[in-house]
């Protein structure tokens, strides 16, 4: 039994993995969806009718305009469309394996790099709004030889981040293929209820919620 | 040749009981989570008006206490799928 990222081809002598060429299929997904929704809305009068599409993206964004705003307050206008748009990448991400691909939240390289995202983002809004000689007080407060658990504990929140997500994606993964090796059929079909699809979406809102919270304490 | 297939046996079955051993850690937040949801109950109750709010929070806090039991399943994985002692012996 092996849950090994399979290397799909090599790009000259680079490894490209499954899980890179599933991001790059979800990303041409997401990208498609934004060109056809820019196209059908930069030419829409304000009492045109937009169709079943149209009206289908405004929901969408304006679900994730109300839930960041909620969250975020005023910043939500600089940070929502990162925001937005990895919320709806891990969405898709995690909710792949629905249709047979390894998800790209199974490897611990994507959830990092999304997570050191998070961590520049956080310690970029504590910068900007502390002022450097703030952002380094903060620090050694409230005692100065506190100082090495605050640094730990700045450290500490892109770990957790990703681990939780790539822990949560990659147990269901296993733990669905055990079931295939058991029971091949009819049983493990509603427990993707449950590991793909609520899991999935409960990951994805909570790795942005915590982004979204971490980034509004830090300024 | 002997003493290393038994020295290897040795650590695959210390390595599958340390997993099942990590994932004991499991108890601790399936206590925390379920202590959570149930405050998340009795607060939906009290006010059913703010459910939304308590529900988002609710999972929030329960992603955080997660966080523990989820680093008990990555040991566990790595002493599984992943193992760095069987290479130390070779």
């Amino acid at each position: 039994m092996e849950f090994d990222i399979k290397t799909a081809f090599y790009l000259g002598n680079i490894p490209i993995t499954e899980t890179v060429v599933n991001t790059w299929i979800i990303m041409a997904v997401m990208i498609a969806f934004a060109v056809a929704a820019g196209r059908k809305f930069s030419n829409a009068a304000p009492d045109d009718d937009l169709g079943t599409f149209g009206l289908l993206t405004e929901i969408v964004v304006d679900g994730l305009n109300k839930m960041i705003a909620s969250t975020m307050g005023e910043k939500a206008a600089t940070f929502g469309p990162y925001i937005g748009t990895l919320f709806s990448f891990l969405l898709l991400a995690n909710l792949s394996g629905l249709i047979g691909f390894r998800p790209p939240t199974a490897d611990l390289n994507t959830t990092l790099a999304f997570a050191s995202i998070s961590f520049v983002l956080i310690q970029g809004t504590a910068l900007r709004s502390k002022g450097i000689v703030g952002y380094f007080k903060g620090f050694f407060e409230p005692l100065w030889f506190l100082f090495p658990l605050n640094v730990v504990g700045e450290l500490a929140t892109p770990i957790s981040l990703s681990f939780r997500l790539f822990g949560n994606i990659l147990g269901g993964m296993i733990i669905m293929s055990l079931l295939y090796q058991v029971v091949p059929i009819l049983i493990p079909a509603p427990l993707h209820i449950y590991f793909d699809i609520f899991s999935g979406v409960l990951q994805a809102f909570i790795f942005t919620m915590l982004t979204m919270v971490f980034i509004s304490s830090a300024g | 040749m002997d003493g290393m297939l038994l020295a290897k046996a040795i650590v695959l079955g210390a390595s599958a009981i340390g997993a099942g051993v990590a994932m004991i850690a499991g108890l601790g937040p399936g206590i925390g989570q379920g202590i959570a949801a149930a405050y998340g109950a009795q607060a939906v109750g009290r006010q059913p008006d703010a459910s939304d709010k308590i529900t988002q929070t609710m999972l929030l806090g329960q992603a955080v206490a997660e966080t523990t039991g989820i680093y008990s399943l990555v040991v566990a994985l790595i002493l599984l799928f992943a193992n760095p002692l069987i290479r130390l012996l070779s």
